[in-house]
């Protein structure tokens, strides 16, 4: 029977439903309940389970994409430090597609203000809006926000479980639950006596859930101290199952080739030569274009390259020119957003310098490790689905809509992710191998994208165009006028998610910029969106990683045209703003011994990005060598509110410098045709041993007030923190990325 | 059709002598823990040893493996670990992992050659194998972890 426990704590409500030899705890956070996934053998309802206890063990469910940055293991971590059972002991899986998994961390992020200045009445407003998200089926995974939709749920369902489990033993015993205690997956009463967790899991199951307080800081024992990653040991040994190595009996490997000017129609095809080659077996029909089913992946993508296709023209401009002369169109137009308006820009007062600057970036594929695949069989009544992506709802959907099934004919499976960086916040690698399966009832079939075609068929990180003037007095910025043109990541995702793109400021288009925390008086920010172009999507940072390199380059100059240091110039306009942003950059000023000077041979910048709730510095020193420029050393400072697992939080931050130094030195995507010009490593390189930069230092600070995302915001910072080193290096202002383009660098 | 010796096993691969190495482990053996990355031996992810030295196993037909094969699952198990993969662990080097294998490979195939590398040493031999997520750093401890280690055993 499922049983509604007491409410916890604001709208949090704990259950817990008997399930085939145990029970399961699970919290949820909206008004009424959702359908349980996990579908308990039994036929009863539980309700968004979380903590699983049978008689093998405590399962935790991580409903969220594993693509690197650890969430499964920080997840358990928070059921372990209520339930009092070590981390290590607890198994971890991700269960399968829900609505009762919708992430709570989503709301804020979503307020038309700066994340910094949202407290209160917002969090209100944001909580009503997550608790929306809940009822449009919003399981995602991104957003730098699994650790802030986790905090509280994952820590409470740990609470319940432990003195439910108590109570079941207080009944057993004949003591007052009062009187026991938990240790090590075990109630242990006064005497000594042990029960253990999973003897008690059953008749657990037969009482309603009991809340508690959640234990203080000052109380943890795991939390906020780092925890040996659960996938470390299956990704050291080759066994850690990735969307690619789903094997299934029979199974056929299949490549993808679709049209290279991506939206363009596909007018017919000849498999004669596919059809030739050893391996190949079938050359598939997919409406858009085809796959080619083979005995291994190789011979099917040499098949692939062999069909010769017809493909009518895309609906995208042809050219790089042409998007970019598109961006500049629509400044001339109407604002898309004015997020930032306050005093009076046009004011320039008596002594004032002004300045004025403009910027592009490329558009970027995410080239994530893997490339992209799903894996399926269709067996005409129902379908099981294989794929490594971040939203498991949309993609078992997707599947069952190919498949012209009901979602629940669909199970879906989601796999360990070799890398996601947003590309796997999408449903297409799923849906061609639902399409794929259907045209071969019984038979498993893996279709693999290559390189080349997961280069070619990207939702692109946006390209932009950027005009910034400001002016400068006494030291500090006292103008700033910022215009920002591209096309909108918000609007691709939002179909994606919602089926439709809401209207209203685009808030993400501009995120990095608008909302920097500076006291600068008479501050405004335009956003323009510029309407044509190839599919576009969220990029590690998604907005922030456009503009905290336009803003924070601007804020540089300013400084350099003020007269002042750099680091002191924002800090000097940050300290009465956000006390955490100047927190943070005092923290990289003092591990790198800024002292606003050089020796020849040697720049240093500085970079600094307020993004998903967490500021983040970064100074970056170069090296003139006779071989060119080396990206010789790295300081990182960051305020994640509270560190959850802090060898995490640094690999996170470093591990998104890197990702922001491989597109600030070498990435773009150029399109010739409607094509995309790049088209593997070769053409699309990224930082390697060689050329990253020695991280010397990271310093996380914790100002505590809440959890704020990790993922993402170390990626900002760095391309303006490596461009202002370059200037500071060189005395050329970089104003258009990406740098290999205008720099030497060590290779 | 070949006959492989796969750590050190010997391997019947029923496909044809132009398929590439790589796509025989995978898909001819269900050996997995041998990535697919690029294709064309731009990053790294499919290396494997030949009698002892990293080779891009994408690049290798099935008719041209000249020697003994060692993959990701011939040096180490979870339950039995090589020196290499512990030091892995320890350094907590994994994000997305997928890169790891090639990895791994390609620094025991340095390790065995030069067993104390110093960062220059390891800069050039590890140069060809891309990690999007940027775990260098740890990369880098766990290789000094693991020849300081080794040498003391």
């Amino acid at each position: 029977m499922s049983r509604i426990g007491t409410i916890a704590r604001r709208t949090f409500l704990i259950s817990s439903v008997a399930v085939a030899g145990g029970v399961a705890f699970g919290v949820y956070a909206a008004r009424k309940p959702a359908p349980n996934p996990l579908s308990p053998e039994d036929g009863e309802v539980a309700l968004n389970p979380y903590v699983m206890i049978d008689g093998d063990g405590v399962t935790v469910i991580v409903p969220k994409a594993e693509m690197g940055q650890g969430v499964q293991t920080t997840w358990a971590t928070m059921v372990a430090e209520e339930l009092d059972i070590s981390p290590a002991d607890l198994r971890v899986e991700h269960g399968p597609p829900g609505k009762a998994y919708y992430n709570r961390g989503m709301g804020a992020q979503m307020l038309p203000m700066p994340e910094y200045k949202v407290s209160g009445w917002a969090e209100t407003i944001g909580e009503q809006m997550t608790v929306m998200g809940k009822f449009l089926d919003m399981q995602v995974t991104g957003g730098s926000t699994s650790t802030v939709d986790g905090y509280e749920k994952m820590r409470h369902a740990g609470a319940s479980a432990r003195e439910t489990l108590k109570e079941a033993a207080a009944q057993r015993l004949g003591i007052a639950r009062s009187k026991l205690t938990t240790e090590e997956g075990a109630v242990v009463a006064p005497d000594g006596t042990r029960l253990n967790y999973t003897e008690l899991a059953l008749a657990a199951a037969e009482i309603k859930p009991i809340s508690a307080e959640l234990r203080p800081r000052s109380a943890w024992r795991f939390l906020g101290k780092s925890q040996p990653r659960k996938d470390q040991l299956p990704k050291a040994t080759g066994t850690a199952e990735f969307s690619i190595d789903v094997r299934q009996q029979g199974m056929k490997f299949a490549a993808l080739k679709r049209n290279p000017w991506q939206g363009g129609a596909m007018n017919g095809f000849d498999p004669a030569a596919a059809l030739a080659m050893p391996g190949v077996e079938r050359v598939v029909d997919l409406g858009d274009g085809v796959a080619v089913v083979a005995n291994n992946s190789w011979s099917a993508m040499q098949g692939a390259e062999a069909v010769e296709c017809d493909w009518a023209d895309g609906p995208s401009p042809a050219t790089t020119e042409a998007l970019y002369d598109a961006m500049e169109t629509a400044m001339t137009g109407d604002a898309n957003s004015t997020l930032l308006d306050r005093g009076d820009v046009s004011a320039l007062p008596d002594g004032t310098v002004e300045i004025r600057a403009d910027y592009r970036v490329p558009y970027l594929a995410h080239a994530q490790m893997e490339p992209l695949s799903g894996t399926a069989v269709f067996h005409g009544d129902r379908m099981e689905i294989w794929s490594g992506n971040q939203l498991p709802v949309h993609c078992r959907d997707i599947a069952a809509k190919e498949a012209g099934l009901d979602k629940d004919a669909v199970t879906m499976h989601t796999t360990l992710m070799g890398g996601g960086f947003g590309r796997r916040g999408y449903v297409d690698f799923t849906q061609y191998a639902a399409r794929l399966a259907v045209q071969m009832k019984g038979t498993p079939v893996q279709l693999l994208w290559s390189r080349e075609e997961d280069m070619t068929h990207d939702y692109y990180r946006p390209g932009a165009i950027a005009s910034f003037r400001g002016a400068v007095k006494d030291g500090r910025a006292v103008v700033l006028d910022g215009q920002i043109s591209g096309q909108s990541a918000t609007a691709s995702l939002m179909q994606i998610l919602l089926g439709m793109t809401p209207p209203g400021p685009d808030k993400i288009l501009v995120e990095g910029a608008f909302d920097q925390p500076y006291a600068i008086p008479n501050a405004r920010l335009r956003g323009y969106v510029s309407k044509e172009g190839p599919p576009v999507g969220p990029w590690r940072s998604v907005g922030a990683s456009v503009n905290g390199f336009i803003f924070d380059s601007f804020m540089d100059e300013m400084a350099h045209a003020a007269g002042v240091d750099p680091l002191a110039f924002r800090l000097d306009m940050m300290r009465d703003e956000d006390p955490r942003s100047a927190a943070v950059l005092e923290a990289v000023r003092d591990a790198c011994e800024w002292r606003g000077e050089t020796p020849d041979g040697i720049g240093r910048g500085v970079g600094f990005c307020y993004s998903f709730g967490t500021p983040v510095a970064e100074v970056i020193e170069v090296h003139q060598t006779d071989d060119g420029i080396k990206i010789a050393k790295a300081w990182i400072a960051a305020d994640p509110g509270i560190a959850i697992d802090p060898e995490n939080v640094k690999a996170q931050l470093f591990g998104g410098l890197a990702y922001g130094l491989s597109a600030a030195v070498h990435q773009q995507i150029t399109f010739d045709g409607g094509a995309a010009e790049q088209l593997n490593f070769y053409d699309f390189d990224a930082m390697r041993m060689n050329t990253m930069p020695e991280i010397v230092d990271i310093r996380i600070v914790e100002s505590g007030h809440r959890v704020s995302g990790i993922g993402e915001p170390g990626t900002p910072p760095a391309a303006a923190a490596l461009a202002n080193a370059l200037f500071n290096l060189t005395g050329v202002r970089a104003r258009k990325l990406p740098l290999a383009e205008q720099f030497d660098f060590v290779v | 059709m070949a006959n492989l010796t796969i750590n050190g096993t010997a391997q019947t691969v029923d496909l044809p002598d132009e398929v590439p190495l790589l796509w025989a482990l995978r898909d001819g053996l269900n050996m997995t823990g041998t990535k697919f990355g690029c294709g064309v031996a731009a990053c790294g992810a499919c290396t494997v040893q030949i009698d002892g030295e990293a080779v891009r196993s994408c690049q290798v037909a099935l008719g041209d493996v000249w020697g003994e094969v060692t993959t990701i699952e011939g040096i180490g198990t979870p339950d039995d670990l090589a020196a290499l993969q512990k030091a892995w662990v320890e350094n907590q080097v994994a994000q997305c992992g997928y890169c790891q294998s090639g990895q791994i490979m390609q620094a025991a195939a340095l390790l065995a050659q030069t067993p104390m590398p110093t960062d220059e040493e390891i800069d050039v031999a590890m140069a060809g194998n891309l990690c999007r997520c940027g775990t260098y750093p740890r990369i880098r401890a766990a290789i000094h972890d693991a020849a300081q280690k080794m040498q003391e055993a």
